[in-house]
């Protein structure tokens, strides 16, 4: 590992002040890059730090709205990903750019086909391909295998591979090892290896810390959309690295806790649950109580719910409800049970967003209860009244609620059906401070009733303020269970794999100097369209715009 | 090259060759369910005392497939780009008419009126694929109204049966050699044209990638706009010499040809030939192969005289039947994100690697040292 001096060569690509402002919400402000040859160059931060924005804006995706963009020190506006590429800036997204039912040779070079005499050159494509293969070393792939059939490890090979076809001389890639397992990262560490020695900078978005100590030159730490600090990684610390990814000032518009509520019987618990996303998991909820699913993107918190909630049901392992051993094999089984899930994404999933507020408050109630549903809908104004819902009529379409709003009408059409255990998934993503304030009481008054919820958050300041428990997932397992009021670096540390894997982790160097390999385990498998900044954004409270 | 490289991967992880192999793909799936109607067909016939492959069948059968081959040929490609053209019915009747008008029984305007026929046909495609890339009308709205227009110029336009084809241009539609009609002479003239036009150019390959997927192709660098004209245009150009061969076995234009049911008939007979409705897979022979499937299933039935509603509900049960079956096939892109195992099930059901291969648990298992890598490295 021999970490390049800052400096040393004339930077390739370079931002200074780069800004980006999404629906009147900036996202990013004053941020500087220097990417140089035959550099790896780890961008990291928390979720929605905003690392996917300024990626974008490197790709020619989103174009910037402040600051200069350099390559080779003449200044540039990439208009278009086409651009970018044709500049030698490539980027490898999460969700693939292939034709799963087209050739790896079809894939690389798809828009710029070899020809002879018209007619389309296949076995130069292939052999052109091939060579290139041979030549990063990658002797399990051919160019005749169809993409689809590749495994996703393989496929994200693929991409860099029509990448490097491009002559590309910085290559950006977005969380490459968040789907893959452990022995598939050994691939593209060799490959990014191979990489750097041709004297390619790469750009490296991840959120393991190991890899960024294994592979990476520099380190570059993004916080809230702000630039943090430029460093080389051999002049860090992993546990300085983590504090300044997750230090920031205390928000303090938690609600404090009843301390008449004291959890109750268990009402939830899972032994030994997993299907295909998750595994092994063991957890108990009980009445009054808010336990906290933290954990990174991808890292199978939501699969949790859907586990939960019969969505994607557990194929393994028992659930229990207040005891009783449960199968919920669909989610009006769940409704009928007494759970409820209010969903991470509620314009896809949680609301019918041209029907009305009441519309859609009623929208469990008639699907499920249709018998007794006018008369258990008497209570959904007081419900909404009660969550400060601000709407010219019940009659209004949702699609032009703020997202606070939306978010209150959706709460409203769990707490209608009058649920025993509530599943939060990301309640205020994208809603505003007074709708969050309206989330965390609610939490409070429905666990004071006597509710379990179990709250799945990336916002680590809202777990540890209003979690009685706190688990932690990493790679689709419980990585250990906190206390109430852990620090969110040992959240952070927990979730990245910065620690060993025990329980309360003391974010310690010389543990991680060692680490064993399958700390950074497998792959926490981002949702397709995992975008964290942008996401939040979109869903701001400028909803009219969007539309 | 390429062939070396393929038996190298397939001798370092011969354990995960299952995976690796090439699959019967689709078409060959196709030709083998022809090759059975086919036989059970000739049983049927022949437990009747009959013979299927008897001169007259077989000229009936071929008959069958060119008219509805030219026009189905024309709907992969429109298809493949994950678009739909409804108004093929109204081209064909028009492109007749504009045939038999413009010949008027003149022999030396035959080459006029094919001209003609093909130029009003290309132009129909032309708008089609228009309406679709630059006005952004979903393809079944907007060609099924392009197709209503049309009906109602022709329905003002043309009262019955009009022009009159010369006797020398009708030798397309009756001439033939042996069993075989001219007509399949020229239908497989167009069918190796559209199989090199989509496998061997630069066009082709770029239809596929639209229809796989429009932002990847976009982002390639694909003008995707040319792409769907384009295979609009081809999709009525076919659809344009099906009219010409209407015109040269009626001896006239027809307005009527509209209701022979070319629009529906053509999207099942792509859809049996393997091709996705949803777009980016598919080929032609697939859907040649499903033409002949379907001009099989006719004449078996006029053969044996079945009634005409039993014909509709074994042709319905067949199209279902068969896309079921492909559906089945399709890779479930959730499943290859899969972490862990599920109980009992294989984590890619069918789509990889069967039960028996010893690799599949290794590789879904993260924890387990596999031999899928050792294929990569």
């Amino acid at each position: 590992m021999t970490a390049q001096p800052l400096g040393a060569s004339a930077p390739l690509l370079t931002l200074r002040g780069v800004g980006k402002v999404f629906f009147g919400n900036s996202v990013l402000r004053g941020i500087d890059l220097d990417v140089r040859p035959g550099e790896v160059h780890a961008l990291v931060g928390e979720n929605g730090a905003g690392k996917s924005t300024l990626m974008k804006i490197i790709a020619g995706v989103h174009q910037p709205d402040a600051g200069t963009m350099e390559l080779d020190g003449a200044p540039v506006t990439f208009a278009s990903p086409l651009a970018a590429q044709a500049a030698g800036v490539s980027t490898v997204f999460q969700e693939f750019n292939l034709l799963p039912e087209r050739t790896v040779a079809e894939n690389v070079y798809l828009g710029r086909e070899p020809r002879r005499f018209g007619i389309v050159d296949a076995r130069r494509m292939a052999r052109d391909t091939d060579a290139l293969l041979a030549d990063l070393g990658l002797h399990g792939l051919a160019s005749w295998m169809r993409v689809g059939s590749l495994s996703v490890a393989e496929q994200q090979v693929v991409e860099i591979v029509k990448a490097v076809s491009y002559d590309a001389r910085i290559i950006s890639m977005d969380e490459p090892t968040a789907a893959l397992a452990d022995q598939e990262v050994e691939l593209l560490y060799a490959l990014v290896h191979q990489l750097r020695a041709r004297g390619v900078a790469i750009l490296y978005v991840s959120h393991r810390l190991k890899e960024i100590f294994d592979l990476c030159d520099t380190i570059t730490v993004l916080k809230d959309g702000d630039f943090v600090l430029t460093t080389a990684t051999a002049d860090i610390t992993p546990d300085r690295l983590v504090r300044t990814m997750v230090g920031r000032e205390f928000a303090g518009y938690y609600p404090d806790k009843d301390p008449g509520t004291v959890p109750g019987a268990v009402k939830l618990a899972l032994a030994g649950a997993g299907n295909t996303q998750v595994d092994g998991i063991d957890l108990e909820v009980r009445a009054g109580e808010i336990v906290a699913l933290a954990g990174l993107q991808g890292s199978g918190r939501t699969e949790i719910a859907h586990g939960v909630f019969g969505v994607a049901p557990f194929t393994r392992g028992t659930v229990l409800l207040d005891g009783e051993p449960v199968t919920v094999s669909s989610a009006r089984e769940a409704v009928r049970l007494g759970l409820a899930l209010v969903t991470e994404d509620r314009k896809a999933e949680g609301l019918a967003l041209e029907q009305s507020i009441s519309a859609n408050a009623r929208l469990v109630l008639d699907a499920v209860t249709p018998g007794s549903s006018d008369r258990r809908a008497q209570a959904i104004p007081g419900i909404l009244s009660s969550l400060d819902l601000v709407s010219r009529s019940k009659d209004a379409e949702v699609q032009y609620l703020s997202g606070g709003n939306q978010q209150k009408v959706v709460l409203a059409k769990w707490l209608v059906t009058e649920p025993s255990v509530i599943v939060l998934d990301e309640p205020t993503r994208g809603i505003d401070v007074g709708a969050k304030r309206a989330v965390y009481d609610l939490m409070r008054t429905l666990t004071a009733r006597g509710v379990a919820i179990l709250l799945i958050s990336s916002e680590l300041p809202e777990v540890v303020a209003m979690a009685d428990r706190i688990l932690v997932m990493r790679d689709g397992r419980l990585a250990g269970e906190l206390p109430a009021g852990s620090d969110e670096e040992t959240i952070m540390a927990l979730a990245t794999g910065a620690g060993d894997g025990s329980e309360h982790v003391e974010v310690d160097l010389s543990a991680l100097a060692d680490l064993p390999r399958d700390a950074a385990l497998p792959g926490d498998a981002a949702p397709p369209g995992d975008a964290a900044a942008p996401t939040r954004s979109a869903h701001s409270d400028t909803l009219q715009e969007e539309k | 090259m390429s062939t070396a490289v393929s038996t190298a991967s397939r001798s370092t992880g011969s354990t995960t060759s299952g995976p690796r192999r090439r699959r019967l793909g689709s078409t060959g799936i196709v030709y083998l369910a022809l090759v059975g109607i086919l036989v059970v067909s000739a049983g049927l016939v022949a437990a009747q005392g009959g013979n299927f492959f008897s001169q007259g069948n077989l000229f009936y059968l071929l008959s069958q497939t060119s008219l509805l081959g030219f026009v189905a040929i024309g709907q992969t490609f429109v298809i493949l780009c994950k678009s739909l053209d409804l108004s093929v019915g109204y081209v064909v009747a028009w492109s007749s008419l504009v045939a038999a008008t413009t010949m008027a029984g003149d022999p030396s305007r035959i080459w006029l009126g094919v001209l003609a026929a093909l130029a009003v046909a290309a132009g129909v495609g032309l708008v089609n694929g228009l309406v679709i890339s630059k006005l952004r009308v979903n393809s079944f709205i907007a060609t099924l109204g392009v197709g209503l227009i049309i009906k109602g110029y022709l329905d003002t336009q043309y009262k019955g049966p009009s022009g009159e084809v010369p006797q020398a241009f009708q030798g397309f539609g009756y001439t033939r050699i042996g069993p075989v009609p001219i007509s399949v002479v020229v239908l497989a003239v167009v069918m190796v044209l559209a199989v090199v036009l989509l496998t061997r150019t630069r066009p082709g390959y770029h239809m596929f990638a639209v229809g796989g997927n429009i932002d990847v192709a976009r982002l390639s660098g694909i003008r995707t706009d040319r792409s769907i004209i384009l295979a609009h245009v081809v999709c009525s150009l076919c659809a344009g010499v099906a009219g010409l061969l209407i015109a040269a076995r009626f001896g006239t234009g027809n307005a009527l040809v509209y209701t022979y049911g070319y629009d529906l008939n053509s999207i099942a007979a792509v859809v049996l030939g393997g091709t996705l409705l949803m777009g980016g897979r598919g080929s032609i022979l697939g859907t040649v192969a499903g033409v002949l499937i379907l001009a099989s299933l006719d004449t078996v039935f006029n053969v044996l005289d079945v009634s005409p509603f039993f014909k509709d509900v074994l042709r319905g049960a067949i199209i279902i039947a068969a896309v079921a079956m492909y559906a089945r096939r399709q890779i479930d892109p959730a499943s290859s994100r899969a972490r862990f195992r599920a109980l009992g099930q294989s984590v890619r059901p069918g789509s990889r690697s069967g039960p028996a291969d010893p690799a599949a648990p290794a590789r879904e298992n993260p924890s387990a040292p596999t031999t899928g890598t050792e294929a990569t490295r």
